[in-house]
């Protein structure tokens, strides 16, 4: 069974991958990391990893999170690597590519009018970027859905 | 009970605010989840730091959702097929980092979503609506499409 690293950060970012990642697990193996360590018991019993939290403000603690993402990863050796965001998504990603394994970025429904600043960037490197906007999928980046999937209108 | 949730990173006065001086006009208790709020409302009960336990427990007992543009919210409330109205953020204001929340509530109310009010006057006529209705419920996942095209690039050489 093929492997899929699933991080994000805690919030709506892992909400939003749960929703992706629970279908997924029919097909595949799925290893989690979040933010808060409350989000394991919503792993669905998979293999959970703590990733610690920042922003673009605190930017330095980008370093340490990508090495230890980068020894996680080595251990688990995925065949692909899945983030809703937000920056510690983009150093798993980032991690991800560094080992040569399939990147897929999904850029949160949150940014309806243009990528996120994440997304733009992992625009450079990931192997697929989803957005959740059928007006945003341009210049190789793919809309094929979205995290709210069937809905009654009522 | 109409339960009032503005996240844990940023205050939200300005609808705390609102809503505090619509209150006196409604029939329903209040309640919000505020984060480091200065504004001290007079009709409204406000909690800080809510354990997630205490959160899901109040989300549940609602009748009706008022929130910022946070996407974890608009979730939960669509699962549990609650109404939800959204009141965005505004950066310019400085209660975000960018605009995006006025963007996505737009966006979101163009596909007929969520309830969404930008004005006092706004969110003062949706809380007097009688039985606001949920625009739409989802499922547990994502769209198909999504999860298949996912799917087949991973299994793809």
């Amino acid at each position: 069974m093929k492997k899929i690293f699933a991080a994000a950060s805690n919030g709506g970012h892992w909400k939003q991958l749960l929703r992706i990642t629970k279908p997924l697990e029919q097909r595949f193996e799925v290893v989690y990391a979040s933010t808060h360590p409350k989000c394991e018991a919503m792993a669905n019993g998979g293999r959970f990893y703590l990733m610690s939290d920042f922003s673009r403000k605190d930017a330095w603690r980008l370093l340490p999170a990508f090495f230890s993402l980068l020894r996680i990863l080595r251990k688990e050796h995925p065949d692909a690597v899945l983030t809703t965001g937000a920056a510690p998504g983009l150093v798993c990603l980032l991690a991800g590519w560094m080992l040569r394994y399939k990147t897929i970025w999904v850029d949160s429904t949150a940014n309806a009018v243009e990528l996120s600043g994440s997304g733009r960037i992992a625009r450079h490197f990931a192997s697929r970027i989803y957005t959740q906007w059928p007006d945003l999928a341009k210049d190789g980046v793919v809309y094929a859905g979205t995290v709210w999937g069937v809905k009654s209108e009522q | 009970m109409i339960f009032v949730v503005t996240g844990t990173q940023l205050p939200f006065d300005r609808l705390i605010r609102m809503l505090d001086e619509i209150a006196p006009q409604l029939d329903e208790d209040i309640v919000a989840q505020v984060n480091g709020s200065g504004y001290l409302p007079r009709h409204i009960n406000t909690i800080d730091l809510l354990p997630p336990d205490e959160f899901d427990r109040l989300f549940s007992s609602a009748r009706l959702i008022v929130a910022h543009a946070g996407i974890g919210t608009i979730i939960t409330a669509m699962q549990q097929h609650k109404p939800v109205i959204i009141f965005p953020r505004i950066a310019a204001l400085g209660e975000h980092r960018n605009e995006h929340q006025l963007a996505t509530a737009k966006k979101m109310k163009e596909a007929g979503w969520v309830y969404v009010a930008n004005t006092k006057e706004e969110l003062s006529e949706l809380l007097q609506t009688p039985d606001l209705h949920p625009l739409c419920t989802i499922g547990s996942s994502a769209s198909e499409s999504l999860v298949g095209s996912i799917t087949d690039f991973i299994l793809g050489s």
